[in-house]
């Protein structure tokens, strides 16, 4: 048995739609009879959408300068309200996608689960969400009428198209903002990046505070860029303002499943450790033996962060 | 310059460094032990005093929501240079979710009549994440989320946002919700004299009633949500440790090449 219809939030991203908007269109197909995609902005998914089992793309059109948390919201709130809307939602867990869960949630007086990890089906939707740094797992449900809101992370299921038709296109009216809907985007800018995306690397080289300094970061950097990786971070380097949020991972940061993560001078704190666990090959270097990475990591190596990456660096270098 | 009144949404969660649990039963967090400031608002809190400080002067009021009349963590904020706290405190709010928060929190807001709203991206236990976007859609104000730096220009906030290619420059006018991420802003250290002024500033402490929220609206069973079970997860065993003895970076090397990365 299964739910009869879910909407995801589909995420606008570089022409097409997010990978964690793949990923749960893919999840939503197992979950109900039908999948239909809420979106924004002026290009046309419907194609896409469609290949990932969506039959219907309900767009709120051009935003222009606005956020799209009030408008996305907003739309999604009436159309429940007008009877037309779904059994669940599921959202992924990004910038736009939490703005859009929050304020659904209070539009529409409806609760909403978030760092959700894993979904079960049936008459309604249950939850996995992973607790203490991952060590537990906590199964949840809403207990009342729906629909229920899902907020999802990314990298928790796997895209797959079904090869479906384009989606139909249907308009989502935006009922009155009012202020809600005053923010406005000025300008916007694209980080250079050299090398691949921190969620997307094959290989992660990742420092924490056992590098000793904000210049020893630098070591990362070189390290990450001779394994053609990304380089991210430690919630302790970010908070001490070493690097910018964009490198952090962990529980409050980015969720990596790189073939490689590199763990060099980071102690392993629960809630880092949900963020790359998932990572196919984990590689430390710690100076202290009982540092909590090391019971994760396929190999560690007790030692000075100091002397283990610059040697490393040379040996890759004279390859 | 006018002065301008801001207000902190903080939370008081148990201490990271000691050992959490579950309630039996419910299986929502206990927080039946020692509550402190959440590290991740002592980003909003000195956010709040810069820009009170920029603006010329003003108030920064802290608003939290803890069980049992807890204070500790405010005192802290206080210490920091917050003029004064609402606290709302209340048996019925016990296993409140997002949303319940959102609700009492926004309530309590509305009494400060701020120019600004600051919280964190999401609390250190919780990490629900929503809670101050849902507080700026009940009071019907914009919000700008993940903030890596603000500027208050006269009636308008200006905000570098993360996004997932950079950043986005936005504007919202006042009044207006703002979430910072970690390491924004460098919190300052309370001082003596500030940890002293901070005994006698005024807490006000109110309860769902004060409010005038339904009880029923809040609490757990206003979360019309519930855990059903709690599991270990998949354990993931360790491999080989070993002591570096100058060989370490060679054998990281051979890892490397043996998964045909180099």
């Amino acid at each position: 048995m299964a739910i009869a219809k879910i909407w995801v939030v589909a995420e606008p991203a570089d022409g097409g739609l997010t990978t964690t908007t793949l990923e749960l269109l893919t999840e939503a197909r197992s979950l109900a009879s039908t999948v239909e995609a809420v979106t924004w902005g002026t290009t046309d998914v419907s194609t896409l959408a469609g290949d990932y089992g969506a039959t219907t793309v309900h767009s709120v059109g051009d935003i222009g300068d606005a956020l799209p948390g009030a408008p996305v919201a907003a739309a999604i709130a009436a159309a429940i309200a007008a009877g037309q809307g779904p059994d669940a939602i599921l959202i992924p867990t990004s910038y736009d996608g939490r703005d859009i869960a929050g304020r659904l949630s209070a539009r529409a007086d409806l609760p909403v689960l978030t760092n959700i990890t894993g979904l079960d089906g049936g008459d309604a939707l249950s939850t996995q969400h992973p607790v203490f740094g991952g060590t537990q797992i906590v199964n949840a449900r809403f207990t009342d009428q729906g629909p229920g809101i899902f907020v999802i992370r990314a990298k928790s299921f796997t895209p797959e198209p079904s090869g479906g038709a384009p989606a139909a296109l249907a308009t989502l009216a935006v009922p009155d903002l009012g202020a809600t809907n005053s923010a406005s985007v000025a300008a916007r800018h694209v980080e250079e990046r050299s090398g691949p995306k921190l969620d997307e690397a094959q290989v992660v080289v990742s420092g924490g505070r056992g590098l000793g300094e904000a210049a020893n970061y630098s070591m990362i950097e070189e390290l990450a860029k001779l394994l053609n990786g990304a380089a991210g971070a430690s919630r302790a380097i970010v908070d001490a303002g070493w690097v910018p949020y964009s490198h952090q991972v962990g529980q409050t940061g980015k969720t990596v499943k790189p073939t490689v993560y590199l763990a060099c001078g980071i102690s392993g704190a629960t809630q880092h450790m949900v963020g790359m666990k998932g990572s196919k090959n984990i590689v430390a270097i710690n100076k202290d033996a009982d540092a909590p990475i090391f019971t994760i990591a396929d190999l560690g190596i007790v030692g000075d962060v100091h002397k283990v990456l610059p040697a490393l660096i040379e040996a890759l270098k004279s390859r | 310059m006018v002065a301008m009144n801001v207000v902190v949404c903080v939370k008081q969660i148990p201490d990271p460094a000691a050992p959490q649990s579950l309630e039996p039963g419910s299986h929502t967090l206990d927080r039946s032990g020692k509550l402190i400031l959440d590290d991740s608002d002592a980003y909003g809190v000195e956010m709040a005093l810069q820009l009170a400080e920029q603006a010329g002067g003003g108030e920064v009021t802290l608003v939290s929501m803890a069980p049992n009349g807890e204070t500790s963590g405010l005192r802290t904020a206080l210490a920091m240079g917050a003029a004064k706290a609402i606290l709302i405190s209340d048996e019925a709010l016990k296993g409140s979710d997002a949303l319940g928060t959102a609700k009492v929190l926004a309530a309590a807001i509305k009494r400060a009549e701020p120019d600004l709203i600051i919280a964190a991206t999401e609390s250190s236990d919780g990490y629900t994440g929503t809670t101050p976007v849902q507080i700026a859609e009940l009071l019907g104000l914009p919000s700008i989320t993940f903030a890596k730096s603000v500027a208050i220009d006269g009636s308008t906030v200006k905000v570098d946002r993360q996004t997932e290619a950079g950043y986005d420059e936005v504007t919202a006018p006042l009044p207006a919700v703002v979430t910072v991420t970690a390491g924004v802003v460098e919190p300052r250290y309370p001082s003596f004299k500030g940890i002293m002024a901070a005994k006698s500033k005024p807490v006000d402490t109110l309860g769902v009633a004060d409010l005038g929220l339904d009880a029923g609206a809040v609490g757990a069973a206003g979360g019309r949500q519930e855990i059903t079970a709690v599991n270990d997860a998949e354990a993931r065993a360790a491999g080989e440790i070993v002591v570096d003895e100058g060989d370490g970076a060679q054998r990281i090397a051979a890892f490397l090449e043996q998964l045909k990365l180099i």
